[in-house]
């Protein structure tokens, strides 16, 4: 690891730097092609990422509700990102068991106000 | 063509104590009495090892466990831990070590006391960031993801699951090692309490203590000793990915892979098959399973598993030891199924043995779909 490296090399800090500010961002190939789970290197050719803006518009593709013991139910989903990428996150403003596959979501952040750390949930979106 | 085929045998193969191990017990513990009674299957020494293969989620360097606990020093080893389809790996490996020269007698063992000590303690959760945030209870999410999706894309039915645990159950009545063992419907696994949508606690696998244990050796020297050998006639593994994020599509499995190596070297197809013992880690998985092996086509698990044909004097006999949903599991379940693999090869299941049983399947799977490994196995007829 080089020393005094200003910039943030960990996929993490990145894109939590990005949610900070309220932006849903992902890494990609040099075609553009996204890479996710995010990586510092495109999976299979090695060629250094980069990081682009995603719309924050998707699509439901898998979606459970877990039933803890201790606390009501709480969605878990895999979100297909208009971009081409899967990313899992929660659905929330419906029930946690009554989130359907195909639903059209959009990316919110939580806590809303920007500044410390957030993370981007989605909320049924129509269109 | 493979140079392997036919040629290595598992001579010995036991379980160790299964349920729930007495305060005190390590994992150890577990993998040392199931090799000692391994060995003793097949009246083979400690002296005579000279390998040694061991994982198991507590013990990250579980081959220096059992070989300080057994007190012996063998020349090779390997601690490949890919989940609970490591020991499919581990007869892969050590059939590949033989043939090379490097051992001539392999011990392969599992000891759990997740039940014991608590699977939270048992098993290190990885923090994935991209997952971790959300706080989705593994591995059960996934697994109820990927039924969410094949439901979806295929139209599987709660009650297509269900069948899976009850097919399971038919077979742990027959199984006197079984945890348990009371009568369950279709009706009771939905009605019971949900753990994570559509999986109920009883689409998910027990939470046991336990181990097992096989030996691997030379067909030859197989053939001159206790038991009658089971043949090592195809194997196959294969990597997908580490989380459920990054698994492409959630209702295709590496088990597509990782089976069709397996049946390509053993010469077979799924329809030259007496009985299949599939990682049943959730009554969705060996729907996955039968689909990506080639017993019935992708979407088509749901019907498959229906009307019993898994059951008990059904058409394809599946976890005929009650699998991990009612006989046993401890955590990395795989070596399990090779042992009920063997015991139905040889003929000794008692009134679960499936009739004129020549050729088996075992097939593991790790972590969240993650690796998938896939054993061909057959009686000495079959070479």
């Amino acid at each position: 690891m080089t020393q005094g490296h200003a910039e943030p090399r960990s996929p993490a800090a990145i894109f939590a730097a990005h949610c900070r500010e309220g932006r849903l961002a992902y890494p990609a190939a040099p075609d553009g092609t996204p890479v996710w789970p995010p990586a510092l290197a495109v999976p299979g050719t090695g060629e250094p990422v980069r990081w682009l803006l995603s719309a924050g518009r998707g699509t439901v593709y898998a979606t459970t509700a877990l039933h803890a013991r201790d606390e009501g139910p709480r969605n878990i989903a895999l979100i297909d990102l208009d971009e081409g990428y899967r990313m899992m996150a929660r659905v929330e403003g419906v029930p946690a068991d009554a989130v359907a596959i195909g639903t059209r979501v959009a990316v919110r952040f939580e806590p809303p106000d920007a500044g410390g750390e957030r993370l981007p949930v989605f909320v049924p979106a129509g269109g | 063509m493979s140079t392997l085929r036919g040629r290595f045998a598992i001579a010995g193969a036991a379980e160790s104590d299964l349920g729930a191990a007495q305060p005190g017990t390590r994992p150890v513990d577990l993998m040392a009495q199931a090799s000692l009674r391994a060995l003793e299957d097949c009246g083979l020494a400690l002296a005579d090892v000279d390998a040694v293969f061991a994982a198991t989620t507590q013990l990250p360097m579980a081959p220096l466990n059992l070989a300080q606990e057994l007190g012996i020093r063998p020349r090779y080893s390997d601690g490949t831990n890919v989940g609970g389809s490591s020991f499919m790996f581990h007869v892969d490996h050590a059939r590949a070590a033989i043939a090379a020269g490097l051992c001539e007698v392999a011990l392969i063992a599992y000891g759990s006391t997740q039940r014991l000590v608590g699977r939270s303690s048992a098993s290190v959760q990885e923090l994935d960031p991209w997952e971790a945030p959300y706080r989705p209870l593994m591995p059960v999410t996934a697994y109820a993801l990927a039924a969410s999706r094949h439901m979806h894309e295929f139209g599987t039915t709660r009650r297509q699951l269900a069948e899976v645990a009850v097919s399971a159950r038919a077979w742990a009545q027959r199984n006197p090692a079984a945890w348990s063992r009371e009568p369950l419907s279709v009706e009771d696994v939905l009605a019971s309490r949900m753990v994570a949508d559509p999986l109920t606690v009883r689409d998910c696998c027990l939470v046991t203590d336990g181990g097992a244990a096989i030996v691997v050796t030379s067909a030859e020297r197989a053939a001159s000793l206790r038991r009658p050998p089971v043949l090592v006639l195809g194997a196959g593994g294969a990597l997908g990915h580490r989380h459920i994020t990054g698994m492409r599509e959630l209702t295709r499995t590496a088990a597509a892979e990782s089976g069709a190596r397996a049946f390509a070297e053993a010469g077979l197809g799924p329809a030259d098959v007496d009985c299949v013992q599939l990682y049943d880690a959730f009554t969705i998985t060996p729907i996955l399973f039968l689909e990506d092996l080639g017993f019935c086509a992708k979407g088509d698990g749901g019907a498959f598993v229906s009307d019993g044909r898994t059951a008990p004097g059904g058409a394809l006999p599946m976890n005929t030891n009650g699998g991990g949903l009612s006989y046993c599991h401890p955590g990395m379940y795989g070596l399990l199924g090779i042992v009920e693999a063997v015991r139905q090869l040889r003929g000794e299941a008692g009134t679960r043995q499936v009739p004129g049983c020549r050729v088996a399947v075992a097939h593991g799977n790790g972590g969240v779909l993650s690796s998938q490994a896939t054993l061909v196995l057959g009686t000495a007829e079959t070479a």
